[in-house]
């Protein structure tokens, strides 16, 4: 793995450089706990070999940054309940083995329900318009995904399709990242903040970390010279005591972000307080569905029935998304637990911490 | 999941285009993207351009997740 850096031009000076600010911001030994929100970054950061190089002077801490993953064990239910209820599901292929209470989506499929995998969103329109049943498109994700649904859910009232729907599990970061330094005690220096969330939100929704919090904050993007520079910003503002939104993924990330997307958001959606997993109910960390779009909301539509629920048992991912603990921890982590039977939802995603720590070997 | 890959623009129609990424091409919505011309290139996340990028920088992101589906197969 480290053989890329040597093969980067550019990585190898801005590692010395590293390395020179860590001696400079006297630790004395002790590690910078550095957050990754996002699941890219997570496999990023390992695959290319940071954690090991830093292995003495910065703990790599796997934060809420998988949709997939933080999807509460209750909502996953609700997916599973919808699905056994017979209507056609169309969903992210992350979600499919995704294990609930009792099931999984996998298994509904392997009875004969309905369940089909969507690239886009926007896929589902042509679905519904060619299906006689009701479609129910599982709306999971962060801003990246959220216009998508909002032009999906416009261009289905604009179609006026009668038999499409969305279950919204959609959640937002900022105030997700507040609660965390509010209520759970993680020890945190540094967030690295998510490339593509910002793309959309922009620099200004994280300010009140550092402002209230005194934690700095690097937006990076996902090649390793970019996560390299965030870890740079991290480390210059804390050896000059001075915490800010640094934006290193500028060619990106603007300021504002990109507000024809937001304005796409707002019309469709309004902040309300939803499940973590990992975390528990958090204010205004999601979205649901406004009144005037009322007929497309699957809650409203279908009466979803959830017998009882329960987490998997040994199963630590609520303590791994809230970053107290490492996949390694986890009793069933490449025993019980590995991609191809996951026990819990960070082994399922691509990104998810499990699934990273156990391709990428830690 | 927050994925994003950059296609480079073939043909627009109002708030839909023809975009293609490794010679594959796809419609994409580019709904939120001001002034779209034919040869730019924009960042796609399931199927929706979220951003515009620049020729080099798209080269880059490219070359990068070719490296990554190189390694995964």
């Amino acid at each position: 793995m480290k053989n890329q850096f040597k093969d980067n031009p550019q990585l190898l000076p801005l590692l010395c450089k590293i390395d020179k600010l860590i001696e400079l911001s006297e630790r004395k030994g002790k590690r910078f706990n550095f957050m990754e929100i996002c699941g890219t970054h997570t496999v990023s950061i390992l695959k290319h070999g940071f954690r090991s190089y830093f292995k003495d002077k910065i703990k790599f801490i796997s934060g809420p940054g998988c949709p997939v993953c933080v999807t509460s064990q209750k909502d996953m239910d609700r997916v599973i309940a919808l699905a056994k209820s017979g209507v056609k599901i169309a969903t992210f292929g992350d979600l499919i083995k995704v294990p609930g209470s009792h099931s999984s989506l996998e298994e509904q499929q392997a009875l004969g329900k309905q369940i089909d995998v969507v690239y886009s969103p926007l896929d589902c329109l042509k679905i519904a318009e060619n299906a006689d049943e009701e479609v129910v498109f599982i709306a999971v994700g962060f801003e990246t995904t959220i216009p998508v649904i909002a032009s999906l859910v416009l261009d289905a009232e604009r179609m006026n399709i009668k038999n499409l729907s969305i279950l919204a599990i959609i959640k937002t970061i900022p105030n997700a990242l507040k609660f965390l330094l509010a209520n759970l005690e993680t020890e945190i220096d540094g967030f690295i903040c998510p490339g593509h969330v910002s793309v959309i939100i922009g620099e200004q929704p994280y300010n009140i970390i550092p402002e209230k919090y005194g934690i700095p904050c690097a937006i990076a993007g996902f090649d390793p010279v970019d996560i390299a520079l965030g870890i740079e910003s991290l480390i210059t503002q804390i050896k000059d005591k001075n915490p800010i939104v640094a934006n290193r993924y500028k060619r990106m990330v603007k300021l504002d972000g990109n507000p024809a997307a937001r304005n796409l958001i707002n019309e469709v959606f309004e902040e309300d307080d939803v499940d973590w997993r990992g975390f528990g109910k958090v204010p205004a960390s999601g979205l649901k569905l406004r009144k005037r779009f009322a007929k497309f909301d699957a809650d409203k539509k279908f009466d979803i029935k959830v017998e009882t629920t329960s987490e998997p048992k040994g199963c630590i991912c609520g303590e791994i998304i809230a970053g107290k603990k490492l996949p390694a921890e986890c009793q069933l982590f490449a025993k019980k637990c590995t991609p191809d039977s996951p026990v819990g939802p960070c082994m399922v995603s691509f990104e998810g911490s499990c699934a990273a720590f156990y391709k990428y070997g830690e | 999941m927050c994925l994003a890959v950059p296609y480079k623009i073939i043909s627009t129609d109002d708030t839909k285009a023809i975009a293609d990424v490794f010679g594959v091409r796809k419609e994409i919505d580019i709904r939120v993207i001001e002034n779209v011309n034919v040869d730019d290139y924009v960042l796609v996340h399931a199927g929706f351009a979220i951003q515009k990028m620049s020729q080099k920088e798209a080269k880059i992101t490219l070359k990068l997740l070719r490296e990554v589906s190189e390694k995964s197969i």
